[in-house]
Protein backbone atom coordinates (compact mmCIF):
# COMPACT_ATOMS: atom_id res chain seq x y z
CA UNK A 1 0.00 0.00 0.00
CA UNK A 2 1.35 3.40 -1.01
CA UNK A 3 -1.04 6.34 -0.99
CA UNK A 4 -0.17 9.85 -2.11
CA UNK A 5 -3.16 11.88 -1.07
CA UNK A 6 -3.86 15.56 -1.59
CA UNK A 7 -6.40 17.72 0.23
CA UNK A 8 -7.18 21.13 -1.26
CA UNK A 9 -9.51 24.02 -0.51
CA UNK A 10 -9.61 27.58 0.83
CA UNK A 11 -7.63 28.67 3.87
CA UNK A 12 -9.91 28.23 6.89
CA UNK A 13 -11.66 25.09 5.63
CA UNK A 14 -9.39 22.94 7.79
CA UNK A 15 -7.71 21.01 4.99
CA UNK A 16 -4.32 21.01 6.77
CA UNK A 17 -5.99 19.76 9.95
CA UNK A 18 -7.67 16.73 8.38
CA UNK A 19 -4.37 15.97 6.65
CA UNK A 20 -2.69 15.93 10.05
CA UNK A 21 -5.43 13.71 11.46
CA UNK A 22 -4.80 11.12 8.73
CA UNK A 23 -1.05 11.39 9.34
CA UNK A 24 -1.45 10.88 13.11
CA UNK A 25 -3.77 7.93 12.48
CA UNK A 26 -1.38 6.29 10.01
CA UNK A 27 1.44 6.68 12.55
CA UNK A 28 -0.63 4.93 15.23
CA UNK A 29 -1.28 2.16 12.70
CA UNK A 30 2.49 1.80 12.36
CA UNK A 31 2.65 2.92 8.76
CA UNK A 32 5.22 5.19 7.19
CA UNK A 33 3.82 8.67 6.85
CA UNK A 34 4.61 12.17 5.62
CA UNK A 35 2.56 15.37 5.75
CA UNK A 36 3.49 18.41 3.72
CA UNK A 37 1.63 21.70 3.44
CA UNK A 38 1.79 23.97 0.41
CA UNK A 39 3.49 27.17 1.46
CA UNK A 40 4.58 30.37 -0.22
CA UNK A 41 3.15 31.58 -3.55
CA UNK A 42 1.07 28.40 -3.92
CA UNK A 43 -1.13 29.65 -1.10
CA UNK A 44 -1.78 33.12 -2.59
CA UNK A 45 -5.40 33.94 -3.32
CA UNK A 46 -6.49 31.89 -0.32
CA UNK A 47 -5.53 28.45 -1.57
CA UNK A 48 -4.60 25.87 1.04
CA UNK A 49 -3.53 22.33 0.38
CA UNK A 50 -1.46 19.55 1.82
CA UNK A 51 -0.07 16.24 0.70
CA UNK A 52 -0.28 13.18 2.95
CA UNK A 53 1.64 10.04 2.08
CA UNK A 54 0.84 6.75 3.81
CA UNK A 55 2.84 3.67 2.93
CA UNK A 56 3.91 0.19 4.01
CA UNK A 57 7.34 0.88 2.51
CA UNK A 58 9.80 3.77 2.76
CA UNK A 59 8.60 7.16 1.56
CA UNK A 60 11.20 8.85 -0.62
CA UNK A 61 10.02 11.83 -2.68
CA UNK A 62 8.01 14.17 -0.41
CA UNK A 63 6.26 15.68 -3.43
CA UNK A 64 4.03 14.07 -6.01
CA UNK A 65 2.78 15.27 -9.36
CA UNK A 66 0.17 12.47 -9.56
CA UNK A 67 -1.78 12.06 -6.30
CA UNK A 68 -3.48 8.66 -6.00
CA UNK A 69 -6.42 10.26 -4.20
CA UNK A 70 -7.75 13.73 -3.50
CA UNK A 71 -10.31 15.68 -1.51
CA UNK A 72 -11.29 19.03 -3.04
CA UNK A 73 -13.34 21.37 -0.92
CA UNK A 74 -14.13 24.12 -3.47
CA UNK A 75 -14.38 24.86 -7.18
CA UNK A 76 -11.04 26.67 -7.69
CA UNK A 77 -9.23 23.66 -6.21
CA UNK A 78 -11.11 21.26 -8.48
CA UNK A 79 -10.23 23.43 -11.49
CA UNK A 80 -6.61 23.56 -10.43
CA UNK A 81 -5.99 19.94 -9.46
CA UNK A 82 -8.51 17.66 -11.22
CA UNK A 83 -6.08 16.99 -14.06
CA UNK A 84 -3.31 15.83 -11.72
CA UNK A 85 -5.12 12.87 -10.13
CA UNK A 86 -3.46 9.62 -11.14
CA UNK A 87 -5.32 7.48 -13.68
CA UNK A 88 -7.47 5.02 -11.75
CA UNK A 89 -7.26 7.24 -8.67
CA UNK A 90 -10.04 8.53 -6.43
CA UNK A 91 -11.46 12.06 -6.22
CA UNK A 92 -13.80 13.27 -3.45
CA UNK A 93 -15.58 16.55 -4.21
CA UNK A 94 -17.44 18.94 -1.90
CA UNK A 95 -20.60 19.30 -3.98
CA UNK A 96 -21.87 22.22 -1.86
CA UNK A 97 -19.20 24.56 -3.26
CA UNK A 98 -18.70 23.02 -6.70
CA UNK A 99 -21.33 23.72 -9.35
CA UNK A 100 -20.07 21.39 -12.03
CA UNK A 101 -19.47 17.69 -12.65
CA UNK A 102 -16.10 15.99 -12.58
CA UNK A 103 -14.67 15.91 -16.13
CA UNK A 104 -12.36 12.96 -15.70
CA UNK A 105 -13.84 9.56 -16.52
CA UNK A 106 -10.62 7.60 -15.99
CA UNK A 107 -10.82 8.04 -12.21
CA UNK A 108 -13.31 7.09 -9.54
CA UNK A 109 -15.10 10.12 -8.08
CA UNK A 110 -17.93 11.05 -5.74
CA UNK A 111 -19.57 14.42 -5.02
CA UNK A 112 -20.94 14.96 -1.51
CA UNK A 113 -22.56 18.16 -0.17
CA UNK A 114 -20.31 18.22 2.91
CA UNK A 115 -20.84 21.91 3.73
CA UNK A 116 -24.63 21.43 3.82
CA UNK A 117 -24.31 18.25 5.88
CA UNK A 118 -22.11 20.12 8.37
CA UNK A 119 -24.56 23.02 8.50
CA UNK A 120 -27.41 20.60 9.25
CA UNK A 121 -25.28 19.14 12.04
CA UNK A 122 -24.98 22.61 13.54
CA UNK A 123 -21.60 23.99 12.43
CA UNK A 124 -20.44 24.61 8.89
CA UNK A 125 -16.82 24.49 10.09
CA UNK A 126 -17.04 20.71 10.44
CA UNK A 127 -17.36 20.29 6.65
CA UNK A 128 -13.74 19.09 6.61
CA UNK A 129 -14.55 16.24 9.02
CA UNK A 130 -17.68 15.28 7.08
CA UNK A 131 -15.50 15.10 3.96
CA UNK A 132 -12.83 13.04 5.70
CA UNK A 133 -15.39 10.62 7.12
CA UNK A 134 -16.92 10.18 3.67
CA UNK A 135 -13.53 9.81 2.03
CA UNK A 136 -12.33 7.11 4.46
CA UNK A 137 -15.62 5.23 4.11
CA UNK A 138 -14.90 4.89 0.41
CA UNK A 139 -11.10 4.73 0.52
CA UNK A 140 -9.96 3.23 3.85
CA UNK A 141 -6.29 4.20 3.78
CA UNK A 142 -6.52 4.18 7.58
CA UNK A 143 -9.03 2.40 9.84
CA UNK A 144 -12.10 4.47 10.66
CA UNK A 145 -11.93 3.43 14.31
CA UNK A 146 -8.29 4.54 14.69
CA UNK A 147 -9.20 7.83 13.03
CA UNK A 148 -11.79 8.51 15.74
CA UNK A 149 -9.33 7.44 18.46
CA UNK A 150 -6.78 9.93 17.13
CA UNK A 151 -9.02 13.01 17.36
CA UNK A 152 -7.40 14.01 20.70
CA UNK A 153 -4.05 14.24 18.89
CA UNK A 154 -5.23 17.18 16.79
CA UNK A 155 -7.72 18.74 19.23
CA UNK A 156 -5.60 19.51 22.27
CA UNK A 157 -5.98 21.73 25.33
CA UNK A 158 -8.84 24.20 24.96
CA UNK A 159 -9.88 22.53 21.70
CA UNK A 160 -10.54 19.20 23.44
CA UNK A 161 -14.20 20.14 23.84
CA UNK A 162 -14.59 20.05 20.04
CA UNK A 163 -13.89 16.29 19.87
CA UNK A 164 -17.47 14.95 20.29
CA UNK A 165 -18.85 17.23 17.57
CA UNK A 166 -16.05 16.39 15.14
CA UNK A 167 -16.54 12.69 15.84
CA UNK A 168 -20.20 13.11 14.94
CA UNK A 169 -19.23 14.89 11.72
CA UNK A 170 -16.84 12.07 10.74
CA UNK A 171 -19.57 9.49 11.38
CA UNK A 172 -22.16 11.52 9.46
CA UNK A 173 -19.88 11.79 6.43
CA UNK A 174 -19.21 8.06 6.44
CA UNK A 175 -22.90 7.27 6.85
CA UNK A 176 -23.84 9.56 3.94
CA UNK A 177 -21.32 7.99 1.57
CA UNK A 178 -22.30 4.43 2.54
CA UNK A 179 -25.92 5.36 1.74
CA UNK A 180 -25.05 6.64 -1.74
CA UNK B 1 13.76 3.34 21.27
CA UNK B 2 11.16 5.83 22.36
CA UNK B 3 7.71 6.46 20.98
CA UNK B 4 7.50 7.94 17.50
CA UNK B 5 5.86 11.34 17.24
CA UNK B 6 5.00 13.51 14.24
CA UNK B 7 7.07 16.63 14.01
CA UNK B 8 7.71 19.46 11.56
CA UNK B 9 11.30 19.85 10.36
CA UNK B 10 11.69 23.34 11.81
CA UNK B 11 10.37 22.25 15.22
CA UNK B 12 12.63 19.20 15.12
CA UNK B 13 15.64 21.52 14.84
CA UNK B 14 14.56 23.24 18.05
CA UNK B 15 13.70 20.02 19.88
CA UNK B 16 17.05 18.46 18.93
CA UNK B 17 19.00 21.57 19.91
CA UNK B 18 17.49 21.60 23.40
CA UNK B 19 18.09 17.86 23.80
CA UNK B 20 21.73 18.46 22.77
CA UNK B 21 22.17 20.91 25.64
CA UNK B 22 21.90 24.10 23.60
CA UNK B 23 20.90 26.82 26.07
CA UNK B 24 21.29 29.98 24.02
CA UNK B 25 19.57 30.99 20.81
CA UNK B 26 20.00 34.34 19.08
CA UNK B 27 18.27 35.03 15.80
CA UNK B 28 16.14 37.25 13.64
CA UNK B 29 12.96 35.96 11.94
CA UNK B 30 12.78 35.05 8.27
CA UNK B 31 10.59 32.64 6.27
CA UNK B 32 10.83 29.64 5.82
CA UNK B 33 12.43 28.94 9.21
CA UNK B 34 10.28 31.09 11.51
CA UNK B 35 8.63 28.08 13.21
CA UNK B 36 12.05 27.36 14.73
CA UNK B 37 12.50 30.64 16.67
CA UNK B 38 8.77 30.48 17.53
CA UNK B 39 9.31 27.02 19.02
CA UNK B 40 12.46 28.03 20.91
CA UNK B 41 10.86 31.24 22.21
CA UNK B 42 8.41 28.97 24.06
CA UNK B 43 10.75 26.15 25.02
CA UNK B 44 14.08 27.81 25.92
CA UNK B 45 12.78 29.56 29.06
CA UNK B 46 11.37 26.22 30.30
CA UNK B 47 14.87 24.69 30.41
CA UNK B 48 16.52 27.78 31.89
CA UNK B 49 17.96 28.85 28.55
CA UNK B 50 18.09 32.17 26.75
CA UNK B 51 16.03 32.96 23.66
CA UNK B 52 16.66 36.38 22.22
CA UNK B 53 15.31 37.95 19.06
CA UNK B 54 18.07 40.36 18.12
CA UNK B 55 17.65 43.66 16.28
CA UNK B 56 19.36 42.21 13.21
CA UNK B 57 21.14 39.12 11.87
CA UNK B 58 24.48 40.83 12.44
CA UNK B 59 23.69 41.45 16.10
CA UNK B 60 22.49 37.85 16.45
CA UNK B 61 25.67 36.25 15.10
CA UNK B 62 27.82 38.43 17.36
CA UNK B 63 25.73 37.39 20.36
CA UNK B 64 26.44 33.81 19.28
CA UNK B 65 30.14 34.70 19.18
CA UNK B 66 29.93 36.04 22.73
CA UNK B 67 27.99 33.11 24.16
CA UNK B 68 30.34 30.58 22.54
CA UNK B 69 33.31 32.44 24.05
CA UNK B 70 31.72 31.87 27.45
CA UNK B 71 31.60 28.13 26.75
CA UNK B 72 27.87 27.44 26.31
CA UNK B 73 26.24 25.48 23.51
CA UNK B 74 24.74 28.14 21.28
CA UNK B 75 22.86 28.24 18.02
CA UNK B 76 21.51 30.72 15.52
CA UNK B 77 19.29 30.14 12.51
CA UNK B 78 18.15 32.01 9.47
CA UNK B 79 17.42 31.56 5.81
CA UNK B 80 19.61 32.50 2.85
CA UNK B 81 19.61 36.34 2.82
CA UNK B 82 19.93 36.36 6.60
CA UNK B 83 22.85 33.93 6.45
CA UNK B 84 24.59 36.27 4.00
CA UNK B 85 24.33 39.02 6.63
CA UNK B 86 25.93 36.75 9.24
CA UNK B 87 29.05 35.98 7.20
CA UNK B 88 31.37 38.50 8.84
CA UNK B 89 30.58 37.05 12.25
CA UNK B 90 30.95 33.47 11.01
CA UNK B 91 34.45 34.26 9.72
CA UNK B 92 35.37 35.78 13.13
CA UNK B 93 34.01 32.70 14.93
CA UNK B 94 36.02 30.38 12.67
CA UNK B 95 39.13 32.50 13.25
CA UNK B 96 38.58 32.49 17.00
CA UNK B 97 38.00 28.69 16.90
CA UNK B 98 34.66 28.64 18.67
CA UNK B 99 32.08 25.83 18.56
CA UNK B 100 28.69 27.09 17.38
CA UNK B 101 25.88 25.72 15.26
CA UNK B 102 24.40 27.82 12.45
CA UNK B 103 21.19 26.66 10.76
CA UNK B 104 20.35 27.73 7.25
CA UNK B 105 16.90 26.67 6.05
CA UNK B 106 17.51 27.75 2.47
CA UNK B 107 15.25 29.73 0.20
CA UNK B 108 15.86 30.61 -3.41
CA UNK B 109 18.12 33.48 -4.48
CA UNK B 110 20.00 35.46 -5.49
CA UNK B 111 18.98 38.54 -3.58
CA UNK B 112 15.72 38.50 -1.68
CA UNK B 113 14.59 35.78 -4.13
CA UNK B 114 11.61 33.80 -2.90
CA UNK B 115 10.71 31.61 0.04
CA UNK B 116 10.51 28.32 -1.90
CA UNK B 117 13.10 25.57 -1.31
CA UNK B 118 16.54 25.75 -2.85
CA UNK B 119 20.08 24.42 -2.57
CA UNK B 120 21.72 27.47 -4.04
CA UNK B 121 23.67 28.37 -0.86
CA UNK B 122 25.93 25.34 -1.34
CA UNK B 123 28.95 27.39 -2.45
CA UNK B 124 28.43 29.88 0.36
CA UNK B 125 28.29 27.07 2.92
CA UNK B 126 31.14 24.84 1.77
CA UNK B 127 33.54 27.21 0.02
CA UNK B 128 33.75 29.97 2.59
CA UNK B 129 31.03 32.61 2.51
CA UNK B 130 32.96 34.93 4.76
CA UNK B 131 36.54 36.10 4.24
CA UNK B 132 39.73 34.21 5.04
CA UNK B 133 41.01 30.65 4.81
CA UNK B 134 38.43 28.81 6.88
CA UNK B 135 35.99 25.93 6.60
CA UNK B 136 32.66 25.12 8.17
CA UNK B 137 31.55 21.58 8.90
CA UNK B 138 28.37 21.40 6.78
CA UNK B 139 25.64 18.79 7.33
CA UNK B 140 22.70 18.16 5.00
CA UNK B 141 19.59 16.37 6.35
CA UNK B 142 17.14 14.43 4.20
CA UNK B 143 14.35 13.53 6.66
CA UNK B 144 12.94 14.93 9.88
CA UNK B 145 14.57 12.06 11.80
CA UNK B 146 17.89 13.05 10.30
CA UNK B 147 17.25 16.65 11.35
CA UNK B 148 17.30 15.40 14.94
CA UNK B 149 20.40 13.27 14.40
CA UNK B 150 22.42 15.90 12.53
CA UNK B 151 21.62 18.79 14.88
CA UNK B 152 23.00 16.67 17.74
CA UNK B 153 25.99 15.63 15.64
CA UNK B 154 26.58 19.25 14.58
CA UNK B 155 26.94 20.39 18.20
CA UNK B 156 29.24 17.44 18.97
CA UNK B 157 31.51 18.02 15.97
CA UNK B 158 31.66 21.76 16.64
CA UNK B 159 32.82 21.05 20.21
CA UNK B 160 35.19 18.27 19.17
CA UNK B 161 37.04 20.44 16.64
CA UNK B 162 36.36 23.88 18.18
CA UNK B 163 34.92 25.12 14.92
CA UNK B 164 31.61 26.46 13.65
CA UNK B 165 29.28 23.90 12.05
CA UNK B 166 26.45 24.63 9.67
CA UNK B 167 23.20 22.72 9.34
CA UNK B 168 22.08 23.27 5.75
CA UNK B 169 18.48 22.29 4.94
CA UNK B 170 15.99 23.27 2.27
CA UNK B 171 12.75 25.11 3.00
CA UNK B 172 10.75 21.99 2.12
CA UNK B 173 12.20 19.97 4.99
CA UNK B 174 11.45 22.74 7.46
CA UNK B 175 7.75 22.58 6.54
CA UNK B 176 7.05 18.86 6.24
CA UNK B 177 6.03 16.55 9.07
CA UNK B 178 7.32 13.03 9.63
CA UNK B 179 7.56 10.60 12.53
CA UNK B 180 10.67 10.97 14.67
CA UNK B 181 12.12 9.00 17.53
CA UNK B 182 13.84 11.34 19.99
CA UNK B 183 15.34 8.32 21.76
CA UNK B 184 16.89 8.37 25.19
CA UNK B 185 19.57 10.93 24.38
CA UNK B 186 22.01 12.48 26.83
CA UNK B 187 24.38 15.10 25.45
CA UNK B 188 28.07 14.61 26.08
CA UNK B 189 29.44 18.13 26.34
CA UNK B 190 33.23 18.28 26.81
CA UNK B 191 35.00 20.55 29.31
CA UNK B 192 35.94 23.91 27.81
CA UNK B 193 39.03 25.11 29.72
CA UNK B 194 39.61 27.78 27.05
CA UNK B 195 36.28 29.51 27.75
CA UNK B 196 35.97 33.01 29.23
CA UNK B 197 34.49 32.14 32.59
CA UNK B 198 36.26 34.68 34.82
CA UNK B 199 39.99 34.08 35.43
CA UNK B 200 40.11 34.22 39.21
CA UNK B 201 42.79 31.74 40.29
CA UNK B 202 43.94 30.83 36.78
CA UNK B 203 45.78 32.25 33.78
CA UNK B 204 43.56 34.45 31.65
CA UNK B 205 42.10 33.01 28.46
CA UNK B 206 42.04 35.03 25.26
CA UNK B 207 39.47 34.48 22.49
CA UNK B 208 40.28 36.49 19.41
CA UNK B 209 40.46 36.43 15.64
CA UNK B 210 42.92 39.37 15.55
CA UNK B 211 46.57 38.44 14.89
CA UNK B 212 48.46 41.58 13.90
CA UNK B 213 51.83 39.88 13.32
CA UNK B 214 51.81 38.14 9.90
CA UNK B 215 54.13 35.37 11.09
CA UNK B 216 51.83 34.63 14.01
CA UNK B 217 48.77 34.76 11.76
CA UNK B 218 50.40 32.36 9.31
CA UNK B 219 51.15 29.98 12.18
CA UNK B 220 47.49 30.28 13.27
CA UNK B 221 46.37 29.52 9.70
CA UNK B 222 48.62 26.46 9.53
CA UNK B 223 47.11 25.20 12.78
CA UNK B 224 43.62 25.72 11.34
CA UNK B 225 44.60 23.78 8.21
CA UNK B 226 45.87 20.88 10.34
CA UNK B 227 42.52 20.80 12.05
CA UNK B 228 40.65 20.89 8.73
CA UNK B 229 42.80 18.03 7.40
CA UNK B 230 41.82 15.95 10.43
CA UNK B 231 38.14 16.73 9.90
CA UNK B 232 38.47 15.80 6.23
CA UNK B 233 40.01 12.47 7.18
CA UNK B 234 37.54 11.57 9.96
CA UNK B 235 34.18 13.14 9.25
CA UNK B 236 33.10 12.29 5.71
CA UNK B 237 29.55 11.00 5.79
CA UNK B 238 27.27 9.71 3.07
CA UNK B 239 24.48 7.23 2.32
CA UNK B 240 24.48 4.76 -0.57
CA UNK B 241 21.18 3.70 -2.16
CA UNK B 242 21.14 0.76 -4.58
CA UNK B 243 24.79 1.52 -5.38
CA UNK B 244 25.48 -2.21 -5.85
CA UNK B 245 27.54 -4.31 -8.29
CA UNK B 246 24.77 -4.06 -10.88
CA UNK B 247 24.62 -0.27 -10.95
CA UNK B 248 25.85 1.31 -14.20
CA UNK B 249 24.59 4.83 -13.59
CA UNK B 250 24.96 6.85 -10.45
CA UNK B 251 22.90 9.81 -9.27
CA UNK B 252 24.44 12.17 -6.72
CA UNK B 253 22.03 14.38 -4.79
CA UNK B 254 21.79 15.71 -1.24
CA UNK B 255 19.07 16.77 1.19
CA UNK B 256 15.43 16.58 0.13
CA UNK B 257 16.61 16.48 -3.50
CA UNK B 258 18.07 13.04 -2.77
CA UNK B 259 14.63 11.76 -1.75
CA UNK B 260 13.11 12.79 -5.06
CA UNK B 261 16.14 11.22 -6.78
CA UNK B 262 15.62 7.94 -4.86
CA UNK B 263 12.09 7.71 -6.28
CA UNK B 264 13.66 8.25 -9.72
CA UNK B 265 16.23 5.48 -9.04
CA UNK B 266 13.43 3.02 -8.27
CA UNK B 267 11.53 3.95 -11.45
CA UNK B 268 14.72 3.81 -13.54
CA UNK B 269 15.45 0.29 -12.26
CA UNK B 270 11.90 -0.74 -13.20
CA UNK B 271 12.61 0.22 -16.79
CA UNK B 272 16.00 -1.45 -16.81
CA UNK B 273 18.32 1.53 -16.29
CA UNK B 274 20.54 0.13 -13.55
CA UNK B 275 20.93 3.17 -11.35
CA UNK B 276 22.30 3.76 -7.87
CA UNK B 277 22.65 6.84 -5.73
CA UNK B 278 25.12 8.54 -3.42
CA UNK B 279 23.68 11.00 -0.93
CA UNK B 280 26.36 13.18 0.66
CA UNK B 281 25.45 13.89 4.29
CA UNK B 282 28.54 15.97 5.11
CA UNK B 283 28.90 18.59 2.37
CA UNK B 284 32.14 19.72 3.95
CA UNK B 285 34.13 17.61 4.31
CA UNK B 286 32.86 16.38 0.96
CA UNK B 287 32.56 12.55 0.99
CA UNK B 288 35.26 11.93 -1.62
CA UNK B 289 35.69 8.41 -0.23
CA UNK B 290 32.21 7.51 -1.51
CA UNK B 291 33.57 7.73 -5.05
CA UNK B 292 36.49 5.34 -4.49
CA UNK B 293 35.06 2.47 -6.54
CA UNK B 294 33.39 3.50 -9.80
CA UNK B 295 34.56 0.59 -11.93
CA UNK B 296 31.09 -0.46 -13.17
CA UNK B 297 29.75 3.10 -13.47
CA UNK B 298 29.31 4.46 -17.01
CA UNK B 299 28.02 7.92 -16.13
CA UNK B 300 27.19 10.05 -13.13
CA UNK B 301 24.22 12.43 -12.99
CA UNK B 302 24.28 15.18 -10.36
CA UNK B 303 20.86 16.60 -9.50
CA UNK B 304 20.47 19.82 -7.53
CA UNK B 305 17.94 22.52 -6.69
CA UNK B 306 20.41 25.03 -8.12
CA UNK B 307 22.10 25.77 -11.41
CA UNK B 308 25.03 23.50 -10.50
CA UNK B 309 27.15 23.93 -7.39
CA UNK B 310 27.78 20.54 -5.72
CA UNK B 311 28.52 19.15 -9.21
CA UNK B 312 31.95 20.81 -8.92
CA UNK B 313 32.81 18.74 -5.86
CA UNK B 314 31.59 15.59 -7.60
CA UNK B 315 33.91 16.37 -10.53
CA UNK B 316 36.82 16.94 -8.12
CA UNK B 317 36.09 13.62 -6.38
CA UNK B 318 35.68 11.69 -9.64
CA UNK B 319 38.71 13.40 -11.19
CA UNK B 320 37.87 12.48 -14.78
CA UNK B 321 37.39 8.74 -14.24
CA UNK B 322 33.72 8.85 -15.32
CA UNK B 323 31.74 11.52 -17.24
CA UNK B 324 29.70 13.72 -14.91
CA UNK B 325 26.40 15.19 -16.16
CA UNK B 326 24.23 17.76 -14.41
CA UNK B 327 20.53 18.53 -14.10
CA UNK B 328 19.20 21.28 -11.89
CA UNK B 329 16.41 23.78 -11.49
CA UNK B 330 16.45 27.13 -9.74
CA UNK B 331 14.29 29.80 -8.23
CA UNK B 332 12.40 27.52 -5.84
CA UNK B 333 11.56 24.98 -8.54
CA UNK B 334 12.95 21.48 -8.17
CA UNK B 335 13.68 18.59 -10.54
CA UNK B 336 10.76 16.13 -10.53
CA UNK B 337 10.99 12.34 -10.59
CA UNK B 338 9.93 12.29 -14.26
CA UNK B 339 12.44 14.97 -15.23
CA UNK B 340 15.29 13.05 -13.56
CA UNK B 341 14.13 9.90 -15.31
CA UNK B 342 14.06 11.75 -18.64
CA UNK B 343 17.60 12.99 -18.07
CA UNK B 344 18.76 9.43 -17.28
CA UNK B 345 17.23 8.14 -20.52
CA UNK B 346 18.94 10.97 -22.39
CA UNK B 347 22.47 10.31 -21.07
CA UNK B 348 22.18 6.52 -21.28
Amino acid sequence: MHEEMMIAGFGGQGVLLIGQLIAQTALVEDKNVLWMPAYGPETRGGFANCTVMVSDSDIYSPVTSEPTSMIVMNLPSLNKFERSVKEGGFLFVNKSLVNRDVFRNDIDSICVPVTEIARDLGNVKAANMVALGGFIAKKPIVEFKTLIDCLPKVFKGTKEKLIPFNKEALLKGAEYVKGM
Amino acid sequence: MGEKILMKGNEAIGEAAISAGCRCFFGYPITPQSELPAFLAKKMPLVGGVFLQAESEIAAINMVYGAASAGVRVMTSSSSPGISLKQEGISYIAGAELPVLICNVQRAGPGLGTIQPSQSDYFQAVKGGGHGDYRLIVLSPSSVQEVIDLIRLGFDLADKYKTPAMFLAEGMLGQLMEPVDLGDYKPNIPDKPWALTGCKGREKNIVTSLWIDPEELERHNLELQKKYAKIKENEQRWEEFKFDDEAEYLIVAHGTMARIAKSAVIKAREEGIKTGLIRPISLWPYPEKAFANLKNIKKILVVEMSMGQMVEDVRLSVNGRVPVEFFGRAGGMFPTVNQILGKLREIK
